[in-house]
């Protein structure tokens, strides 16, 4: 009898796919590797050979150098890949551009690999697409009942409401480099927001790259060559490092904003001095995370990282066996 | 620069905003959130000011009365909540909820399931309403209804906050006022000195800062004129900068502040807020026989061989929060006012008069009335600074013996309602001071929650074994600095001995544990508490990491200090 553990099992370096022998965001050099995407702690650079979407290898290659891996193979969403006995299939996650679930087939058996996902409209990657199968492996990073994300553009609205309201300063948006930032500029186009938007050069490389995957920003400016008055009305988006930063002294009197699925969590919002914050997260919420599972209906439920246990109870409590894996190295308090 | 209803400013972008008109406890839930993670004083007046110009009536009246702490309804305690929470979900996912979010009523708002087709989404009006007409038992099922019917946990918080009538949003009445004053293009002491006449929701108040009516008339006799309140003096600054020869200096009584108001025939004692409490002291209601405001201080006061003394705050405290009283009470805990200043005479309004030329008039004033239940503060006469500090250090015999320190006026003020920079200056004693140990630590609130900020702490007793043990003497939750907070946290995490909720108790042992130097104002005796002294106002004044737990004070030192301070 096949058990699922024979196919995929948790390992030091990440999730091990023994009979295809490769990893799944492993967080040690590996010799063989399966990227769902391309944030920092789930791909990483000094394997042997990686399997991802185009736009993650892309992603990679911006981050690491073009000599990140020594082997790449870019697999389209749906495309049917064979590593040995496995035949893994790339399936949009909707988390950010290129991300992938991954789906793994043997022997009759199918077990589906979340990666990290939302389930919302995002105009800069492809939507999420269930896929039934025996185990459904879940993110659950924001794993408690007290995380539910409210309409990202009912926030985009709070902030232009506030720009409105404060035509004196500039608003600053702290919002995550990959993914994050340039969904928000997304969405402050599709609010009617047309004026030049000011983005700190950390995220100008990942910006261009989103635009050559044919996500429309709009005009962008970088926020450094402006006089301080220039910037009054205007919005100005960076890293969430930079909020606190020396880097904010330029703009006049900033109003802080940061956009997080941890700022639904007021504590969270005083302790990083935030002002306005903008619940706006590219992972899935409590009600989506349930929501999915109550969706697909899996034989077993596994938890890869996050919050594991109200996700787990909550999937006893609604007769779905599960396990969390407790796989470490993927940052739990990171600025998403 | 009066705005008719409905015009905005003329380049402002503002976006169409689905779901903000017409849902006012989102919009006031916007307003809610955003004042208390704002620091700024003038960007907490923007976003009042918007709010009111935005809101229709009476929805923006009701909100301003939340802001200035004008609603009357009964507050409810969030506890029940907790109960009416774990009903409509697992209580174990609640908990790990509760325990990361740390504040009740947040991680309620959070976690409170959708009732897909329930009712719709209340007004604020309608809340406000509700929660005025309804008996207590009402208010539960009210509260559940309006939850089960509000989509976002933004807006369950603000009907949580608003259901304690403890906003707590960082944000005072008097800015509350001026916002309101900047609508209409007003001078916010017109407000001020308006404000006991008026009632919410304030329609009429609102149409007057529109251009749409005449000022409400603040002519009712009787009413209450707004205090004028004194600011800490800062030692090491303001003497170098200030004359003697400009300040009058008296002491500082440790009553509570109160209005006594006489006029056309109406007489009131009101708190320093603003509050009726004739009904309480009849005695001292009918002490002013001609017409009159005075402000002063309401003291316990007996007559004895030594002439009149003042009691206790504790004595003052078993005529406070009665409704009503009875000739027993009356002669057992006689009540008068300690005159300070005098705000109209006859019918004549003194206030703009400089204080040299009312202290005059309150002098005679007083010397008219005649009544054993009014008497005068009397000035301090001092020459220089140092001296002053000398008196305030050792107060000479008599009454200044307990009072709470010295208060600074300039001869020249006017009475100015709030609290202004410069004409008044408080200059309290310096306070008492104990080592305790920390016995008991519990999380805080908002920006707090995720801390062990709140302190038991307790000094050495003989227990009933005959062991010394200790007892506990107070809570504190103020005093240190945000970094002092982390280090004791921190203290506080790594020394639990037991967990009881959002409690722990800390280990305290004569060679482990942790001591405070605690401040506080002064002590009464205290059935409440088993080591049967209650302190006033304590707080953290420093943290001992040097010194052994075991090392702490005794509680017969706080005995010796309370008889000290009943003796004298």
């Amino acid at each position: 009898m096949i058990r699922p553990q024979d196919l995929l099992c948790p390992k030091p370096e990440g999730l091990y796919c023994a009979p295809g022998d490769f990893y799944v965001d492993p967080v040690r050099p590996v010799a063989r590797a399966v990227i769902t995407h391309g944030h920092g702690d789930h791909a990483r650079a000094g394997h042997g050979a990686v399997l991802a979407t185009e736009p993650t290898l892309d992603i990679m290659a911006e981050r690491y150098g073009p000599g990140f891996v020594e082997a790449k193979q870019a697999a389209a969403y749906g495309e049917i890949v064979d590593r040995d006995e496995v035949a893994v299939t790339l399936v949009p996650a909707g988390h950010v551009l290129g991300s992938a679930q991954v789906v793994v087939r043997w022997k009759g058996l199918t077990m589906v690999v979340s990666g990290d996902y939302k389930r919302r409209r995002d105009p800069t990657c492809a939507p999420f697409e269930p896929v039934a199968g025996e185990v459904f492996i879940s993110e659950a990073t924001f794993g408690l009942p007290v995380f539910r994300h409210p309409d990202d553009r009912e926030e985009i609205a709070r902030l232009l409401r506030s720009v409105a309201q404060f035509p004196e300063r500039a608003h600053l948006v702290g919002a995550y480099a990959l993914g994050k930032a340039q969904r928000i500029v997304a969405l402050l186009r599709e609010a009617g927001w047309e004026k030049p938007i000011y983005v700190h050069g950390a995220l100008e490389r990942l910006n261009a790259l989103y635009q050559r995957h044919g996500v429309d920003l709009g005009p962008l400016e970088p926020a450094t060559t402006a006089a301080k008055k220039a910037f009054a009305g205007e919005i100005v988006i960076a890293p969430p490092s930079t909020l606190q930063d020396r880097w904010s002294r330029r703009f006049p009197d900033p109003v802080t904003a940061f956009a997080s699925g941890w700022m639904r969590v007021r504590a969270r919002a005083k302790q990083r001095g935030v002002e306005l914050p903008l619940i706006i997260s590219d992972h899935a919420d409590w009600d989506e995370l349930t929501g999915t599972v109550d969706e697909l209906r899996p034989g077993e439920l596994w938890i890869t990282h996050g919050r594991e246990e109200a996700l787990a109870r909550w999937a006893e409590l609604h007769g779905v066996p599960a396990r969390a894996l407790a796989l470490v190295g993927y940052e739990e308090e990171e600025d998403d | 620069m009066r705005r008719l209803r409905g015009m905005r400013p003329e380049s402002a972008w503002i976006p169409a905003f689905a779901g903000m008109s017409g849902i006012d406890v989102r919009a006031f839930a916007e307003l809610l959130d955003r004042l208390s993670l704002t620091a700024s004083r003038n960007a907490k007046l923007t976003l009042v000011r918007d709010y009111l110009r935005e809101t229709p009536d009476p929805d923006r009246g009701w909100a301003l009365a939340a802001l200035t702490g004008d609603l009357t309804f009964q507050a409810a305690k969030p506890t029940f909540i907790r109960k009416a929470v774990e009903e409509r979900m697992d209580p174990q996912l609640f908990w790990w909820s509760y325990d990361y979010v740390g504040d009740l009523a947040e991680t309620v708002a959070l976690v409170w399931p959708r009732r897909p087709g329930a009712n719709r989404e209340p007004g604020l009006a309608e809340v406000v309403e509700g929660l005025q007409a309804a008996s207590r038992p009402e208010v539960q099922r009210l509260i559940e209804g309006w939850l089960d019917a509000m989509e976002e946990p933004r807006e369950r918080w603000a009907l949580l906050k608003l259901m304690t009538r403890e906003l707590r949003v960082g944000l005072t009445a008097r800015l509350a006022k001026r916002a309101a004053a900047e609508l209409g293009g007003v001078d916010p002491a017109e407000i001020e000195d308006l404000w006991h006449a008026l009632h919410p929701p304030y329609e009429d108040l609102f149409a007057w800062l529109e251009g749409r009516s005449e000022k409400p008339s603040a002519d009712n006799p009787g009413r209450f004129r707004p205090a004028m309140l004194a600011q800490a003096i800062d030692e090491a600054v303001d003497f170098a900068r200030l004359d003697p020869a400009d300040y009058a200096a008296e002491w500082k009584w440790d009553g509570i502040r109160v209005q006594l108001v006489h006029e056309a025939g109406v007489r009131r004692l009101y708190t320093r807020t603003g509050d009726d409490i004739s009904r309480t002291f009849p005695d001292v209601v009918d002490a002013l026989f001609e017409e009159g405001v005075i402000d002063g201080e309401l003291l316990v006061m007996r007559d004895g061989p030594n002439g009149r003394t003042v009691a206790s705050f504790a004595d003052l405290q078993q005529r406070l929060n009665r409704k009503s009283v009875d000739a027993k009470l009356t002669a057992a805990y006689p009540a008068g006012v300690r005159a300070y200043d005098l705000l109209a005479e006859g019918r004549e309004d003194v206030r703009t008069l400089s204080f040299a030329e009312r202290r005059r008039r309150l002098e005679r004033f007083v010397a008219r009335q005649g009544s054993a239940r009014i008497d005068l503060s009397p000035l301090q006469p001092f020459e220089a600074w140092a001296e002053l500090a000398a008196l305030r250090a050792q107060p000479p015999p008599g009454d200044p013996q307990v009072a709470e320190g010295i208060m600074l006026k300039r001869w020249d003020s006017i009475y100015e309602a709030g609290r202004p920079k410069g004409p008044w200056f408080k200059w309290k004693r310096d306070p008492f001071l104990v080592d305790a140990v920390l016995m008991y630590a519990q999380r805080g609130h908002g920006k707090r929650s995720s801390f062990y900020s709140d302190y038991t702490f307790g000094v050495w007793a003989e227990a009933d074994d005959g062991r010394r043990a200790l007892t506990p003497v107070g809570k504190a939750y103020f005093g240190f600095t945000d970094e002092e907070l982390r280090q004791i946290d921190k203290f506080v995490r790594d020394n639990t001995v037991e967990r009881f909720g959002p409690v722990r108790s800390v280990r305290a042992e004569p060679h482990a544990g942790l001591v405070f130097e605690v401040a506080f104002e002064g002590l009464q005796r205290s059935g409440r508490h088993r080591s049967g002294v209650a302190m006033r106002f304590p707080r953290i004044s420093r943290i001992r990491w040097d010194k052994p737990p075991g090392e702490a004070d005794e509680l017969a030192t706080l005995e010796r200090m309370l008889a000290q301070m009943e003796g004298r």
